[in-house]
C-alpha cells in the first residue's frame, strides 16, 4: 500500500511536469513529426503493457541501448528496483496526461491567446498566464486519472521491475501473487481498497473536468 | 501620427488586396461580413502575416515584405479590441486592465490604474470578475485594457454589435471621448452604416477584399462612386 502510493506519487509528478510540457507542444507548436510523436507518446494507452513493458527493458535493461550506459557508468541498473516501476507506470500514465491535457489547451479560445500577444506579452507569459490557468481542470483532471493509472499499474511494473517483496511488489502484484498463492482472503482485502480508492478518483477526475469559471 | 496599409493576403480563396493611409484620425472600415476588415486589423496587428505589403505604425515599419521585416504583435504596441472582447475570465478587471501594463513599472501601473478607473467608470469594479460585470462594463474595461500602455494606434474590432441600442449609442459617445482624451489614431470596423456616420473622421468602404472607396463620411452617403458602394451604405439601387 505505502509502496504503491509513493511509486504512483512519484510517477504521477512526472507526468504532470513532462505531460502539460508535451501536451503544449502538441497543442500550440507546429513541427514537423508532430502527429507521429503523439502517435508514439499515446501507444501506451492502447498496447498491452507487457509489450510497453518489453520495449522498457530493451531500453532500460542492464544491456538496454540506455541503461547500457548507465550501467557502464554507475554500475548501476534501474530494472527490479523500485524506480523501475516509477518508470512503468509514469510511460503508461502519460498518454492520459497528455490526452486530457492536450483537449484542454486546445479548447482555450484563440482570441483570449491574441489579445495577450497584443497586449505585449511573450508566448511564455501568455503559456503561463493565460493558457495553463484556463487549461487548468483538464489537467488537474489527467493528473488525478494519470495518478490512479500509476496505482493500478501491473503488466509492465512485473516485466522490468518484478515481484520483489518489499521492494516492487505494488497493489497490483501483490494481489496477483496473493490470489496465486491461494490467499483469497488478504487479495480480496486489496481488490475492494483498490476498487474504492479507483472509484474515489474517477470521481474526483469528472468534478475537476466540470468545474468551469 | 497615423497608420498605412499596403497588403496583399490569400487565404482559402479569397484575396485581401488593399491600399490606403489614415492620419490622427478615427476611420470606419465598412463593409458586409466577408469582406476582409478583421483580416485586415489582424495583419495590422501582426496576428496574421500578409503575403506581400507594407505595414507603418506611426512611422514605424511594423511589416515589410520587401525589406524582410515583420514585427511580432507584442512589438507593435497597437491596441486591439475584440469583437467579443476576450477579457480574460480567470482574472479580476483589475488583473485583467493591469495585464496591459507590459513595461511599465509597478508604481507606475499603480498611479495609471487610478487614472483609468476614474476615466472609465469602473472604480467599483475592480475586484469583479468578467462574468459577473455588464456588458457596457465590459466593454470599458476592454477599452481600459487595450489603451493601457498609450499604445500607437486603436484597433476595433466591431466591439459594440452584440449591444442593444441605447447601450451601443452610449458606447459611440464613449468612444469619440476615449479618441478625444487619447489623441490616437482609431480603425473601427463595423457593418453598421448609421454607425459608420456618426463616428467616421474617414471612412474606407470595403467589398470582396477590395477598398471600393475612400473619403468623409459625407462623400460617401452623398455621392457614392459605385452602385456596389451605393447599395452597401442601404441607398438602394441593386
Amino acid at each position: 500500500m505505502r509502496l504503491s502510493l509513493q511509486v504512483a506519487a512519484v510517477a504521477t509528478i512526472f507526468v504532470v511536469v513532462i505531460g502539460v510540457a508535451a501536451a503544449y507542444l502538441l497543442a500550440r507548436g507546429n513541427f514537423r513529426g508532430k502527429e507521429a510523436l503523439d502517435v508514439i507518446l499515446t501507444l501506451p494507452l492502447v498496447l498491452p503493457p507487457t509489450v510497453t513493458g518489453y520495449y522498457l527493458i530493451i531500453a532500460f535493461g542492464r544491456n538496454g541501448f540506455i541503461g547500457k550506459y548507465i550501467y557502464d557508468l554507475t554500475g548501476w541498473t534501474i530494472m527490479f528496483t523500485w524506480y523501475a516501476a516509477v518508470l512503468a507506470s509514469f510511460v503508461v500514465a502519460l498518454p492520459l496526461m497528455i490526452k486530457t491535457t492536450r483537449a484542454a489547451i486546445e479548447s482555450v479560445d484563440n482570441n483570449l491567446i491574441d489579445a495577450s500577444y497584443t497586449l505585449g506579452r511573450s508566448r511564455f507569459e501568455t503559456a503561463v498566464r493565460v493558457i495553463l490557468p484556463l487549461a487548468k481542470k483538464g489537467i488537474v483532471a489527467g493528473a488525478v486519472l494519470s495518478f490512479a493509472r500509476a496505482m493500478g499499474e501491473f503488466g509492465a511494473t512485473l516485466m522490468i521491475a518484478g515481484n520483489l517483496p518489499g521492494k516492487t511488489d505494488t497493489m497490483p502484484i501483490a494481489i496477483y501473487s496473493l490470489a496465486a498463492g491461494g490467499d483469497w482472503e488478504q487479495a480480496g482485502g486489496m481488490v475492494i481498497l483498490l476498487t474504492l480508492m479507483a472509484g474515489v478518483f474517477l470521481y474526483l477526475a469528472n468534478h475537476y473536468s466540470k468545474r468551469v469559471f | 501620427m497615423g497608420l498605412s496599409v499596403d497588403i496583399k493576403k490569400q487565404v482559402n480563396g479569397f484575396l485581401l488586396d488593399v491600399s490606403w493611409e489614415i492620419g490622427n484620425e478615427l476611420a470606419v472600415l465598412f463593409g458586409y461580413s466577408g469582406a476582409g476588415k478583421t483580416l485586415t486589423l489582424k495583419l495590422i496587428a501582426g496576428l496574421m502575416k500578409p503575403d506581400r505589403g507594407l505595414v507603418e505604425s506611426s512611422g514605424i515599419v511594423c511589416f515589410d515584405s520587401q525589406r524582410n521585416i515583420d514585427l511580432p504583435p507584442q512589438m507593435r504596441c497597437l491596441g486591439y479590441v475584440f469583437q467579443d472582447l476576450s477579457l480574460f475570465p480567470h482574472m479580476s478587471v483589475r488583473e485583467n486592465i493591469l495585464y496591459g501594463a507590459k513595461g511599465i513599472s509597478k508604481s507606475e501601473g499603480k498611479c495609471r490604474l487610478a487614472e483609468f478607473a476614474d476615466k472609465f467608470h469602473i472604480q467599483d469594479i475592480q475586484d469583479r470578475m468578467p462574468a459577473e460585470i455588464s456588458g457596457g462594463q465590459k466593454q470599458r474595461v476592454a477599452f481600459a485594457r487595450a489603451l493601457f500602455r498609450r499604445p500607437a494606434a486603436l484597433l476595433l474590432d466591431e466591439p459594440f454589435s452584440a449591444l442593444d441600442r441605447p447601450l451601443r449609442l452610449e458606447m459611440q459617445a464613449f468612444l469619440k471621448g476615449v479618441r478625444r482624451d487619447f489623441d490616437v489614431p482609431v480603425i473601427l470596423v463595423t457593418h453598421d452604416p448609421g454607425e459608420a456616420r456618426a463616428l467616421a473622421d474617414r471612412m474606407i468602404v470595403y467589398s470582396d477584399g477590395k477598398v471600393m472607396q475612400t473619403g468623409k463620411p459625407s462623400e460617401i452617403f452623398d455621392s457614392p462612386q459605385t452602385d456596389e458602394v451605393k447599395r452597401l451604405v442601404g441607398m438602394g439601387s441593386s
